[in-house]
């Protein structure tokens, strides 16, 4: 199922890596190995822990640490926030110290391939700044919108995906089809 | 049934914390490695020029059911046990839609906004901090939001208990979907080559 898509993206990689004459950069992995890859440590986390991945559930559990360092009450007595500091606490979530090991997950095999670079990710047209504010709302956005749909990509579209659950099959119709149609709208940001 | 592990083991608090890096470490490796910590490459998924998203995410849907359907087919895996995310129509067509625009406009979700910031992208780390902000201010907010956040609440249903069909019929059909989708993205490639 790979072929042409994968060749191109060779390409499109070894292009980059001989302009820039910094390091030899390996090509990504085929989508559909890679996929299966993930199949299989979302399966791994159902086997061993019950529960799926997740990633704004650690964003939620590290906002109600801080709110809860800064004003107890407050946090206390806020019905979002409590349910994170029950139990031992929002510094032990599971879900945070998953978030961790992606974030070392993707470091060292992108020093590995070649692949870690400082830089920022835009569209040919799109100047710095503005892609940072792009990417700052965007960022908001979707912290607004998972806590409303109790979960994001990982914990509602994969987990949910496979386990068949309604909300999140409904979910990613409806975040995929707000993105394509907004798509068009930003087109200057990537195109 | 001997799994999910967590409730036939007993895993201390520790040790439940280490797995969850562990796990956290090969999710973060099979991202990285598909290109998922790179915008650019998430982004053209909006304007059908790279269809690396939809491949990740259909095929590690695909694996995932077809592992948990089996395994408890095998009698190896309790799906009882097995949380399964609980759906809420409303809050969650209101928050998909939401986090659509957000998607596009970071060309980056939470998880690959972590893979691109500690890739040393700074729009990977500017999205890390404003999907924070978006969790902490809606999270303050939330007093007025409570009604609506409860509502229309269906539990934890699944698609076969909604269609009223045999677990194994859907997930038939979803792996019969997935591969006519990916049949025809692998054409339209193609001819867009």
């Amino acid at each position: 199922m790979s072929g042409a898509p994968l060749a191109a993206d060779d390409v499109r990689e070894v292009d980059r890596a001989a302009s820039s004459h910094v390091q030899v950069t390996r090509a990504y992995a085929d989508p559909y190995v890679a996929g299966v890859a993930l199949g299989l440590v979302l399966l791994a986390a159902f086997v061993v822990m019950g529960r799926g991945l997740g990633a704004s559930g650690a964003f939620a559990s590290s906002a109600a640490g801080v709110v809860s360092a800064i004003a107890p009450r407050r946090a206390a007595t806020n019905e979002y926030f409590a349910r994170y500091l029950a139990g031992d606490g929002p510094w032990r979530d599971w879900l945070l110290f998953e978030l961790i090991g992606v974030i070392l997950g993707g470091f060292f095999p992108s020093i590995l391939a070649g692949r870690f670079r400082f830089e920022i990710a835009r569209g040919p047209r799109l100047a710095r700044t503005p892609r940072l504010a792009l990417a700052l709302a965007g960022g908001a956005l979707m912290g607004t919108g998972a806590v409303l749909a109790r979960g994001c990509t990982s914990g509602l579209a994969l987990t949910g995906g496979a386990l068949l659950s309604v909300g999140s099959w409904l979910f990613i119709a409806v975040a995929f089809a707000s993105a394509f149609a907004v798509a068009p709208l930003v087109r200057k940001a990537w195109r | 049934m001997t799994a999910p592990l967590v409730d036939f083991a007993a895993f201390s608090a520790a040790s439940q914390l280490a797995i969850a890096v562990f796990i956290g470490l090969a999710f973060g490796f099979a991202l990285e490695r598909a290109g998922l910590g790179d915008a650019r490459k998430l982004a053209g998924q909006f304007y059908v020029t790279d269809f690396t998203v939809l491949k990740v995410m259909f095929s590690a849907i695909v694996t995932a059911m077809l592992g948990a359907y089996w395994l408890a087919r095998l009698g190896v895996l309790d799906l009882a046990r097995v949380f399964v995310p609980e759906t809420y129509v409303l809050p969650q067509l209101a928050g998909g839609a939401l986090f659509g625009i957000g998607f596009v406009l970071a060309g980056l979700c939470p998880g690959t906004s972590c893979v691109a910031a500690a890739t040393g992208r700074g729009d990977g780390a500017l999205t890390v901090v404003g999907m924070f902000a978006g969790v902490l201010a809606t999270g303050l907010a939330f007093a007025p939001l409570r009604a609506f956040y409860a509502s229309t609440a269906r539990g934890s249903l699944t698609l076969p208990q909604l269609l009223d069909l045999p677990y194994g019929v859907v997930v038939c059909a979803i792996v019969a979907i997935a591969l006519a989708v990916f049949r025809i993205v692998e054409r339209w490639e193609r001819r867009a080559a």
